[in-house]
């Protein structure tokens, strides 16, 4: 029996609209859509189709560029995984510096190329492990660093002229980087061949992270000594990682991530102006970190556009001779966020749709999450599952070999411009406060965040965001699987060695050391030389930390919600 | 209850302290439970990261609290929740409720029962639950004292 729902069998719509009305709507009437509305994660609406049509005017070379070239939306390296893979770094660290050594030697064996830090809260905060506020959280999120004594482990037999190392540490950033960079001097290796990168971006903190240790405006201070330092005596350190990741954890939409983190950098590029650095010679040592969350197109956009805002607000505002000032340069990180507890293994599946995210969003270095990271820091055998994802994305899929797959995707080109526009507001709107640091102060990105998270788990309470596992396909009885286990003891062990080293010391050295750096804080001169030979002499993070707060003062939470 | 206080009826609004103690920063679920708390009509004092455990439970005698929360992802719970427990118990607010959530092991949490720690929630409960249990479980305690 002929069948007369098809009109015109061969009929062709001439635009858009007519598809829309004389095919699409009569197909959605016989099958409804499965959603009341389709929108990214960040809340964008998303159409049924994209075409030429939703990129007016679409100019290739103002848009898109080539690879290597202005605006960069196809990425800053021209042959980008042709010519070498992105760094695979899985970040860790846990216990003494004795566990995190050897689970950094394991990582190395099994082809990481990148090693990365985590540390403690003790030492993110800026506190020794005798510290009263330290009970209970020695060596547990991290691990443990209070001197130079703890850095000598953990770096033992790990070629710092050849490995690079990315440190997660903010509040006592400065003081974190002295200890590596008197290890290396210690180990007779010249400061201008290590490389690596310190997280060392304070306002995120203030707006998401909350590891601070003194007031906005000192920490800004603390930041740009960095930036002074690093350019003069160690070229190929990253003196910053201006992070959107925990912004984004903290329940910021993508669109947020995006507008704040790069409206973070804007902040520190222009108070490294005000100190009279060339932004030649600072500015292509900035880099980023963004989070690669589950909305997959979204994602992809997210880094097309931030090289592309990146490079079109340091042009417009600095005109640098310098090409590489332009560059945005950036890790990323599966969104821990997105993981769940219940039926873990899922989570291996999601971190591999992220990851796969970051490549073709073009990243330069990537962590991927291992499944068992919702209840504690990852196992061995996690962590290993985590790495073989980035290996198979690397080797297996072919992704690689081609640049920027993607563009040129309508809705990932339409996408692209969505986020662009998303961060044009959000600049007027803190171009409004002053800037980033007056902005953070009023408390504004801290509110939006919040406002974002409370949105974002209403609708997964309301069922209206699928979470597998939780309010979709749930089970009732699951296997525990196998944990990381902190051994109790660790914390004992870092406080017995601490005091060792402030008892074997020598005092003087020590003392004319505090008492250098205190002056210098005071007289607002670069801390960096300070902090470096507090380090040599074994001053103590919380030492050196509590000269700063005893100048600076220290924050507290306003407790925005 | 304090003499100056006016006297409590029925109608009186929960007040819960929602607090974050220790060095952990973690506080994006503090946050967006503080404000379903809020939402579903009861007075919020929510403290900021990085309390000390003496601060906590001052601040809930202070604030005169039926409930105090706590938020804890870094792994310090055991020692954490068992000394606000210890504190509450000097000064005597056997008719407070304290409750706790975040990333806390499920083996940890009979100890943490057993000390004085109401109910752990974990990760995937939902607001709605978050939010039925503070009322029930204040509305027995008051209905008990």
């Amino acid at each position: 029996m002929a069948r007369e729902t098809r009109r015109r069998p061969n009929a062709k719509s001439s635009s858009k609209r007519e598809w829309t009305s004389e095919t699409y709507a009569p197909a959605v009437e016989r099958v409804p859509e499965r959603q009341a509305k389709h929108e990214t994660l960040s809340w964008e609406e998303i159409a049924p189709l994209y075409t030429t049509e939703d990129l007016p005017g679409f100019d290739y070379a103002e848009r898109l560029g080539y690879p290597g070239e202005f605006p960069f939306t196809r990425g800053v390296q021209p042959s980008l995984y042709r010519g070498r893979l992105w760094t695979m770094r899985q970040f860790a660290g846990f216990g003494a510096p004795e566990d995190s050594n050897a689970r950094f030697h394991y990582l190395l064996s099994q082809g990481v190329t990148g090693l990365s830090v985590a540390f403690d809260m003790p030492c993110l905060m800026g506190r020794d492990p005798d510290d009263p506020l330290s009970r209970g959280e020695v060596g547990r999120e991290g691990v443990s660093m209070a001197s130079l004594a703890d850095m000598e482990v953990l770096f033992d037999r790990i070629p710092l002229d050849e490995v690079t190392t990315s440190m997660t540490i903010n509040g006592p950033a400065a003081i974190v980087w002295a200890l590596y960079l008197a290890n290396a001097e210690k180990r007779g290796i010249a400061l201008d061949r290590l490389g690596g990168t310190i997280q060392n971006d304070a306002l995120k903190e203030y707006i998401a992270q909350r590891e601070w240790i003194v007031p906005e405006r000192a920490a800004m201070k603390l930041v740009v000594d960095t930036f002074e330092f690093g350019s003069r005596q160690v070229p190929k350190w990253n003196t910053i990682s201006v992070s959107g990741y925990h912004i984004r954890e903290a329940g910021a939409s993508a669109t947020q991530e995006l507008a704040f983190t790069l409206l973070d950098g804007l902040e520190y590029v222009k108070w490294g102006v005000a100190r009279g650095l060339d932004v030649n010679e600072f500015v292509p040592r900035i880099s980023f970190f963004f989070d690669v969350h589950n909305d997959f197109f979204e994602e992809v956009a997210k880094f097309r556009a931030a090289r592309r805002i990146w490079a079109r607000e340091i042009e417009r505002r600095y005109h640098p001779t310098n090409e590489r000032a332009l560059m945005l340069r950036t890790h990323a990180q599966t969104a821990g966020v997105s993981l769940t507890a219940q039926q873990p293994y899922n989570n291996v599946v999601r971190v591999t749709l992220q990851a796969l995210a970051a490549v073709l969003g073009g990243t330069q270095s990537l962590h991927t999450n291992s499944l068992d990271e919702t209840y504690a820091l990852p196992t061995k055998e996690a962590v290993t599952l985590a790495l073989r994802t980035q290996q198979i994305i690397a080797h297996e899929s072919g992704v690689t070999d081609t640049v920027d797959p993607l563009g040129g995707s309508y809705y990932v080109e339409h996408l692209t411009d969505v986020m662009e526009r998303a961060f044009d507001a959000y600049r007027a709107k803190v171009e409004s406060f002053g800037g980033m640091v007056e902005a953070v102060e009023r408390g504004f990105p801290q509110r939006e965040i919040t406002e974002s998270s409370f949105r974002f788990q209403r609708e997964v309470d309301a069922g209206e965001r699928v979470v597998v596992g939780i309010n979709k396909f749930a089970i009732d009885e699951e296997a525990p699987i196998p944990l990381l286990r902190i051994d109790p003891e660790v914390e004992k062990r870092q406080i017995a060695r601490v005091q060792k080293v402030r008892a074997d010391r020598d005092p003087a050295r020590w003392t004319a050391a505090m008492n250098a750096l205190r002056d210098a804080a005071k007289r607002d001169q670069n801390l960096m030389p300070h902090f470096l030979e507090g380090a040599r002499c074994y001053a103590t993070v919380g030492e050196m930390t509590g000269v700063l707060k005893e100048v600076y003062g220290v924050y507290r939470d306003p407790g925005y919600f | 209850m304090s003499a100056a206080a006016p006297a409590p009826t029925m109608t009186r609004p929960i007040r819960v302290v929602v607090a974050k103690a220790g060095l952990d920063g973690h506080d994006r679920g503090a946050k967006v439970v503080a404000r379903a708390l809020r939402d579903a009509g009861m007075e919020v004092i929510y403290t900021g990261v990085h309390q000390t455990p003496e601060q906590v439970v001052e601040t809930a005698l202070q604030e005169d609290a039926d409930a105090v929360g706590l938020s804890l992802l870094s792994g310090a719970h055991n020692y954490i929740l068992p000394r606000i427990a210890e504190l509450m118990r000097q000064k005597k607010m056997d008719d407070v409720l304290l409750f706790g959530g975040g990333i806390i092991p499920e083996d940890d949490i009979p100890g943490l029962a057993k000390v004085g720690v109401e109910r752990v929630f974990l990760p995937g409960a939902s607001l709605e639950e978050i939010v039925a249990y503070v009322r029930a479980a204040v509305a027995k305690r008051r209905g008990t004292t």
